[in-house]
C-alpha cells in the first residue's frame, strides 16, 4: 500500500516531567503505514524538549501563546501555513483548545483540517460543569463547584465534608485538609491558571483512566484504560499498564453515543472498593500516555489523522491487556546554533 | 469459591489482575492452591492435596489458608462458585 503524503503541525512539545502529548502523537503517526508524515511542531517555547529529538519533527516553528488573542495567534498559524502548507492541525494541549476550535471555520476556509469537538461538548465537560454533566450522561461525579473569590471558601464547609480536592481549570489538583489549605491552593493556581478554581470533593479509590476516539456519531473508534503504576509528585504517570475491564469501556462507549464526542478524549475516574465509578475529570484532547495505546494494538494517533481527512475507520474493539509503559529521562545534546536559529528566526 | 475467570497466573508464580492492573507474587504452596482453586476444586480436596503434596500437618495448613483466603477476597480475585 502506498503512503498518503500529509503534512500535519502539532502542539505539546513539552516532554519535560509534566509532559505534552505532542511527541507521543508524533510517534503513533510516524508508526502508521497509511501516511508518510511531515510533521511541523508547533512550539511555545524554544527549551521544549519535543523540538531537538531526532527523527521526531520535520521543522518547527514558535508561535505566541493563545493568551495573545485569536487573531495574532491565528495570523501566526495562517503565516507558516503560506509559507509551509499544512493539511491538519493537531492541537494538544488544554489551554489552546478553545482558540482552535473558535477559529475552525477560518482554518478550514484556508484548507487546514482539525478534527476537535464542537464548542458545546468542550463547554459542557469543564470542570465546574461536572454535576450537570454527571446527571445528563448519567455518570457518578463527585460534587464540583467552581469559585472566583477566597471569600467564597469558609462556606465551602456548609457543602463539603474535607479533605476536598482544589483544582486549576486546565490543570493542577491539591488535596486540602481545611479551609486554609484550600486558601493557599487557590491563590497558588489563580495565579497560574486563572479563575474559576474548582473544589471537588475527594472520592477515596484507585484511579484508572482512559483514552478514546470519537468520530462525532456516536461511535468509539478507539477506547483502551490504563492504570498509573507510578506517579511523580506533580501527579502525572510515569508508568501505567493496560487494563481489561469491560465496565469502564462500556462507560465511555455509553458516553461516546450520548455525546457524539469528536476527536480524543481522556476520562480520569476513580473506581472505590466498591466497584463504583466515579467521573472526575475529563480531558477534551488524547492525553501524554497515548503511546501505550498505540503499543497495546490501537493506534490513535493515526486513527484520529484518518477522520480529520474524512476517512471511514472502522471502530477498534481489541487491544493487549497488561502492555505497560515506563517514562524515562534522557540529556539530549544540542547545538547552540540551533537555539539561536529558533530564537532569532521562529524556526528551526 | 474459585480463582476469577481473568487472573492470569504464570509458571513463576506471578500473578496479574487485568480489572485492577495490580500484581501479585505467591510461593510454591501459594500457586498450587490457586491452580486448584482456578479448576473449581473444593476446600477438602485443595487440603488433601496440599498436605499430601506438602511438608506442613492439618492444624498449620488450615490457619495458613484461612489468612490466604482472606487476603485473595480482599484483593477480589476469588469468587464465589455459581454452584454455591
Amino acid at each position: 500500500m502506498s503512503k498518503r503524503k500529509i503534512t500535519i503541525a502539532i502542539t505539546g512539545l513539552n516532554n519535560t516531567d509534566n509532559p505534552g502529548p505532542g511527541i507521543p502523537v508524533v510517534r503513533g503517526i510516524r508508526e502508521s503505514d497509511r501516511f508518510d508524515a511531515r510533521i511541523i511542531g508547533l512550539a511555545y517555547e524554544n527549551m521544549e524538549p519535543g523540538i531537538y529529538m531526532e527523527g521526531a519533527l520535520d521543522k518547527t516553528y514558535l508561535i505566541p501563546y493563545p493568551s495573545v488573542g485569536i487573531d495574532p495567534f491565528m495570523d501566526r498559524i495562517l503565516e507558516i501555513h503560506k509559507k509551509d502548507p499544512v493539511d491538519l492541525v493537531i492541537p494538544n494541549l488544554d489551554a489552546e483548545l478553545f482558540t482552535f476550535m473558535k477559529a475552525e471555520a477560518l482554518l478550514r476556509k484556508n484548507n487546514i483540517s482539525t478534527y476537535l469537538p464542537t464548542l458545546e461538548q468542550f463547554e459542557e465537560r469543564q470542570k465546574g460543569n461536572l454535576d450537570s454533566f454527571g446527571e445528563k450522561y448519567g455518570i457518578d461525579v463527585p460534587h464540583s463547584k467552581s469559585i472566583t473569590s477566597v471569600n467564597d471558601i469558609p462556606e465551602l464547609r456548609e457543602e463539603f465534608e474535607y479533605p476536598v480536592l482544589v483544582k486549576g481549570k486546565f490543570y493542577d489538583a491539591y488535596i486540602a485538609y481545611n479551609s486554609e489549605q484550600v486558601i493557599n491552593h487557590f491563590n497558588k493556581i489563580s495565579a497560574k491558571w486563572g479563575l474559576p478554581v474548582i473544589i471537588q470533593e475527594f472520592i477515596r479509590g484507585t484511579e484508572v483512566n482512559v483514552v478514546a476516539l470519537g468520530d462525532g456519531t456516536g461511535e468509539t473508534i478507539a477506547a483502551v484504560p490504563m492504570r498509573k503504576q507510578y506517579i511523580t509528585d506533580k501527579g502525572k504517570a510515569w508508568s501505567g499498564i493496560t487494563l481489561g475491564d469491560k465496565k469502564l469501556l462500556q462507560i465511555t462507549r455509553d458516553l461516546f453515543k450520548q455525546n457524539k464526542w469528536k476527536g480524543g478524549m481522556e476520562l480520569e475516574m476513580i473506581k472505590t472498593n466498591q466497584g463504583i465509578y466515579y467521573l472526575i475529570e475529563i480531558n477534551p484532547r488524547i492525553p501524554a500516555w497515548v503511546y501505550l495505546a498505540v503499543g497495546a494494538g490501537q493506534n490513535i494517533p493515526e486513527a484520529l489523522v484518518r477522520l480529520a481527512m474524512g476517512e471511514k475507520v472502522e471502530p477498534m474493539t481489541t487491544y493487549e491487556v497488561g502492555k505497560m509503559f515506563i517514562r524515562y529521562s534522557y540529556d539530549l545534546i544540542g547545538n547552540i546554533s540551533d537555539f539561536e536559529k529558533l530564537s532569532i528566526s521562529g524556526e528551526l | 469459591m474459585r480463582l476469577r475467570d481473568n487472573i492470569a497466573v504464570s509458571e513463576s508464580g506471578f500473578l496479574f489482575d487485568p480489572n485492577s492492573g495490580e500484581s501479585f507474587s505467591v510461593n510454591a504452596s501459594g500457586k498450587e492452591i490457586l491452580r486448584l482453586l482456578a479448576k473449581g476444586k473444593s476446600l477438602a480436596e485443595i487440603e488433601d492435596a496440599i498436605l499430601s503434596g506438602f511438608d506442613i500437618d492439618e492444624k498449620s495448613f488450615n490457619r495458613y489458608m484461612d489468612d490466604f483466603l482472606h487476603t485473595l477476597r480482599r484483593f477480589n480475585l476469588i469468587e464465589a462458585a455459581t454452584d454455591e
